[in-house]
C-alpha cells in the first residue's frame, strides 16, 4: 500500500467499519501480516510507539480483546494502561462522558473502549482528544474483530472479493456479525445469515444478507463459516426453548460439517461454548482457524494502533 | 392592566367560528369582548399586530413540568413561562412527578405553584393508579374535586385491561378523559429506538410497533365496550392512525394527538447515537411520519401535543440505553406546526385548530376560541419569521431538544393570559 494511505491514518479513530475504505482495510490487513513476524521473533518488540500511551477502557469483562490490544501495544513499545470501569454511571456515580474527560485530561495516543452500550466510542470520539479504537460496543460493533477475521481468511490463502460467508448464531446480539458484515460487503461477499428467527432483527434482510434458518444449507456453499457465541442468558428471554434444543438445530459438529467444501474454514470469535454452538470435533478439529485468529487479533491491533497513533511518521 | 386591550390589523384566525381575516380583536376584563373591523382604542393598551396572525392561544394537552420531585429539570414557573413563549396559554401537566399526582393533596399543591406562575395556565393532569403502579384506581373524586382536567398514567401503559375499562367507566362519573399511553410492556421491554433496520443496523435495542399498536386496539374495543371516553397520547406508529380512524367512523369515542416530532423526525435521526432523539415512543419510520401527517390532515388526529419533557444536558450525555427518555417541545411547536402549513398538508386555519379548539374539546377546557366572554388567551405570532433553534435561549430549563439548530419558519411574539400580556420580548 502506499505511503500516503497509511499516512492517511495518522490521529484518526477506529469506532466501525465504515470508517474506513475497502484499500484502507486492505491496507490494516498488509500492515499486519507484516507484524505477525514480530510475535514469532525471540525478543518480541519493536520500538515504533515508545513515548506513546494506549489507554484500555474497559467497561464491560474481557480477556481476550483486552490482553490482544495490550500485548499489541506492548509490542510497539508503547505504555498500555488497563482500567477496568464500573458499566452503569449510575451505579459508579461518574457519567461515562466524566471518566473519558478525566482519563483524556491524562492525555493518552489512544483510547481503546470497550461498553456494554452501543454509540459510546463515537460519544468518546468526539471529546477525547486523541484516537478512539472501538474495542467493541453493545451489540453495534467491534470493528478490530472484523479486521482481524479478513485478514485471518487472507492468511489462509483466500481472496475477500465474492468470497463466500456464513455467519451462524445468535446475530441479533453480535457486534461481530454487524462489523463482519459490513466488512464483508465491502469486497461484495455472499453473505448468508443463520439461526433462530428470535435471534435475528426482525429487518436483517435490510443488512444485505441471504437469511436461512437451516445450518446445513448455510454450510454447503460457505468459504468461510463464521459461528456465534451463544448466551445462556437469551433463553431466559424467551428467545429459545433450551441449550439442548438449540445445539439440536444450530450446533457446528462433524455431521454439518460434511455438507462443507472441503477447503471451508471454521472460525468463532470466542469464547466458544463447547458442544452448544460448535462441537469439540469441529472446534479442534482441520477446519478450525480460531486461534489463529487469536494470534492474528495481535498482530491486527498493531496494526491500527501503529497507523493510528502517528507511528507511519518514522 | 386587566383593562382594556386592543389587537389591531392582525390576520385572526379563529377555527372554533371559522373566522378568518384581517380585524381588532379588543379583550376586556380578562374576557374575549369582541373581533371586528376598526374598533375604536378608546385608552385600550394597543398591539400592533399588521402583518401577524393573532388566534385564541395554543392549548397543550400534554406536557411533563418536574414539579414536585424534579425542580432541577423544570418547575411549573419555568415549565409556564417555557409554555407562554411558545404561544401556550394552558398547558396540561402529566402525573408521574414525584410524589405522583394521585390524590388531592398533590393537585392543590400544583395548583398553588400555578397560580403563583407567571406564564400558561397550568392545568394537572391526575394518576389514573396509584402511584402509577396499574394496580389500584387513584382517588379520581377528590382529584376531580381539587381541579385535575384529565387522567393519565403517562409513561406508564395500564397494563391490566380489566383495571383500564374500569378506570374509563369510574372517570366517567366525574366527566374526566382518560389519558392512555400505548405501551406494551412485555413488547417494548428494554427497547430504546423503534425496531427496524436502524436497529438492525446500529445494534440498539427496538420497540416494535406493535408495542403501541395492540394497546391502542385493545383500548378502542374498551372505550366501544363502555362507551366511555379514552384519548391516546403521542400516536407514532402508521396502525394507531388506521386504528384511531376506523374506532371514529364506527362512533367510538377516542381522540388522539401526535407530537411535532413524530410527525417530521424519523429513526434514522438516531444514527449519531445522539439521545436527543431518544423519547418513548421512539422516532419511526418515514411512512409512520407521512400516516400521521394524513391523521392530521383529514381529522382522526384531533390536537398537537409537545410531551414536553425537560432533561439535564449530562442526563441526555449518558449512553443511549440509560439516558432518559423525552424531547422539550414547549418552544419549537410553532414553528414546526407550521412546517405542515408551509408544505401544504393543513390551511393555517387547521394546523391553528389543533393547536386550540380541538384539544379545547378533547379534555373540555376553556379557551381555544376568540368568541366573546371567552377567557382572553390570545397568540400573536409572525407566520414568517425565519430562525434557528438555539436551545440556550429556551425559558425553559430543559435544553434537550430535537431541533437545535434546525431552521423553523413561524414564531411566536405575544402571549395573553386573562388579558395580561405574560410574553411580549419584542416590545410590540
Amino acid at each position: 500500500m502506499a505511503e500516503p494511505v497509511l499516512a492517511a491514518f495518522r490521529g484518526r479513530h477506529l469506532l466501525s467499519i465504515s470508517d474506513l475504505s475497502a484499500d484502507e482495510i486492505s491496507g490494516l490487513i498488509n500492515t499486519a501480516h507484516r507484524f505477525v513476524e514480530v510475535s514469532e521473533r525471540e525478543v518480541k518488540k519493536l520500538p515504533t510507539l515508545r513515548g506513546k500511551t494506549v489507554v484500555n477502557l474497559f467497561f464491560e469483562p474481557s480477556t481476550r480483546t483486552r490482553t490482544s490490544f495490550e500485548i499489541a501495544g506492548k509490542r510497539l513499545s508503547a505504555d498500555v494502561i488497563n482500567i477496568s470501569a464500573q458499566s452503569s454511571s449510575v451505579l459508579k456515580g461518574e457519567t461515562f462522558k466524566d471518566t473519558v474527560l478525566n482519563v483524556a485530561s491524562m492525555n493518552p495516543d489512544a483510547l481503546v473502549i470497550r461498553h456494554p452500550s452501543p454509540g459510546t466510542p463515537l460519544y468518546a470520539s468526539k471529546i477525547a482528544g486523541c484516537s478512539v479504537i472501538n474495542g467493541g460496543d453493545g451489540a453495534h460493533a467491534h470493528p478490530t474483530q472484523a479486521l482481524l477475521d479478513m485478514m485471518t481468511i487472507m492468511e489462509h490463502g483466500k481472496s475477500l472479493q465474492n468470497i463466500r460467508v456464513s455467519i451462524i448464531g445468535d446475530v441479533l446480539h453480535s457486534r461481530v456479525a454487524r462489523s463482519n458484515i459490513a466488512a464483508f460487503k465491502m469486497f461484495d461477499a455472499k453473505i448468508t445469515v443463520c439461526g433462530p428467527k428470535t435471534l435475528m432483527p426482525p429487518d436483517v434482510g435490510s443488512l444485505g444478507v441471504r437469511v436461512t434458518h437451516d445450518i446445513s444449507e448455510a454450510v454447503r456453499e460457505a468459504e468461510v463459516i463464521m459461528m456465534l457465541r451463544i448466551q445462556t442468558e437469551r433463553m431466559a428471554q424467551g428467545l429459545f426453548p433450551s441449550l439442548r434444543e438449540y445445539s439440536a438445530q444450530f450446533c457446528l459438529d462433524s455431521r454439518v460439517m460434511k455438507k462443507a467444501r472441503p477447503d471451508a474454514i471454521v472460525m468463532h470469535p470466542g469464547p466458544i461454548n463447547r458442544g452448544i454452538e460448535i462441537s469439540s470435533e469441529v472446534a479442534d478439529g482441520p477446519y478450525s482457524v480460531i486461534l489463529d485468529q487469536v494470534a492474528h487479533g495481535v498482530a491486527m491491533r498493531m496494526a491500527v494502533l501503529y497507523l493510528l497513533c502517528g507511528g507511519a511518521e518514522q | 392592566m386587566t383593562g382594556r386591550m386592543l389587537i389591531t390589523g392582525g390576520r385572526v384566525v379563529d377555527p372554533s367560528s371559522g373566522f378568518d381575516g384581517v380585524a381588532d380583536v379588543l379583550l376586556e376584563n380578562g374576557a374575549v369582548a369582541s373581533v371586528a373591523p376598526s374598533i375604536p382604542s378608546d385608552g385600550a393598551r394597543v398591539i400592533n399586530a399588521k402583518g401577524l396572525v393573532v388566534s385564541p392561544g395554543f392549548i397543550d394537552l400534554h406536557a411533563h413540568l418536574r414539579e414536585p420531585g424534579d425542580e432541577y429539570k423544570e418547575t411549573i414557573l419555568s415549565g409556564s413561562m417555557a409554555a407562554a413563549a411558545g404561544g401556550f396559554t394552558a398547558v396540561c401537566c402529566m402525573a408521574n412527578t414525584k410524589p405522583v399526582n394521585d390524590n388531592g393533596s398533590i393537585t392543590r399543591y400544583i395548583l398553588e405553584k400555578a397560580s403563583q406562575a407567571k406564564g400558561a395556565r397550568v392545568y394537572p393532569i391526575g394518576a389514573a393508579t396509584k402511584g402509577l403502579e396499574g394496580k389500584e384506581l387513584a382517588e379520581i373524586g377528590e382529584m376531580k374535586q381539587a381541579g385535575v382536567v384529565a387522567l393519565s398514567d403517562d409513561g406508564r401503559c395500564v397494563m391490566n385491561a380489566r383495571l383500564f375499562q374500569n378506570a374509563l367507566r369510574y372517570a366517567s362519573m366525574f366527566g374526566l378523559t382518560v389519558v392512555e399511553h400505548c405501551e406494551d410492556v412485555n413488547l417494548a421491554k428494554d427497547g430504546v429506538i423503534n425496531e427496524g433496520e436502524v436497529s438492525a443496523r446500529l445494534g440498539i435495542k427496538g420497540v416494535p410497533a406493535p408495542a403501541e399498536t395492540v394497546v391502542a386496539g385493545r383500548d378502542v374495543e374498551i372505550a366501544a365496550y363502555t362507551g366511555c371516553r379514552v384519548h391516546l397520547a403521542h400516536i407514532s406508529a402508521k396502525e394507531t392512525v388506521s386504528a384511531v380512524r376506523a374506532a371514529k367512523a364506527r362512533g367510538v369515542r377516542v381522540t388522539c394527538e401526535a407530537t411535532p416530532h413524530h410527525f417530521t423526525l424519523t429513526e434514522k435521526r438516531l444514527e449519531t447515537f445522539d439521545a436527543n432523539f431518544k423519547m418513548n415512543p421512539p422516532l419511526r419510520r418515514e411512512e409512520d411520519v407521512a400516516a400521521i401527517r394524513r391523521g392530521l390532515a383529514d381529522g382522526t388526529i384531533d390536537a398537537i401535543a409537545t410531551d414536553h419533557a425537560p432533561h439535564l444536558q449530562w442526563e441526555k450525555e449518558l449512553e443511549i440505553d440509560q439516558a432518559p427518555n423525552g424531547v422539550v417541545g414547549l418552544e419549537t411547536a410553532l414553528g414546526v406546526s407550521m412546517s405542515l402549513v408551509l408544505d401544504g398538508t393543513l390551511s393555517l386555519g387547521a394546523m391553528i385548530a389543533l393547536l386550540t379548539n380541538r384539544p379545547a374539546g378533547v379534555f373540555g377546557l376553556p379557551g381555544g376560541t376568540l368568541a366573546r366572554g371567552a377567557p382572553a388567551d390570545v397568540a400573536v405570532f409572525d407566520p414568517e419569521k425565519s430562525w434557528v433553534v438555539d436551545p440556550h435561549l429556551f425559558l425553559s430549563k430543559g435544553k434537550n431538544s430535537p431541533f437545535a439548530g434546525t431552521e423553523l419558519r413561524g414564531k411566536n411574539l405575544v402571549t395573553i393570559v386573562g388579558g395580561e400580556i405574560v410574553y411580549n420580548p419584542t416590545d410590540l
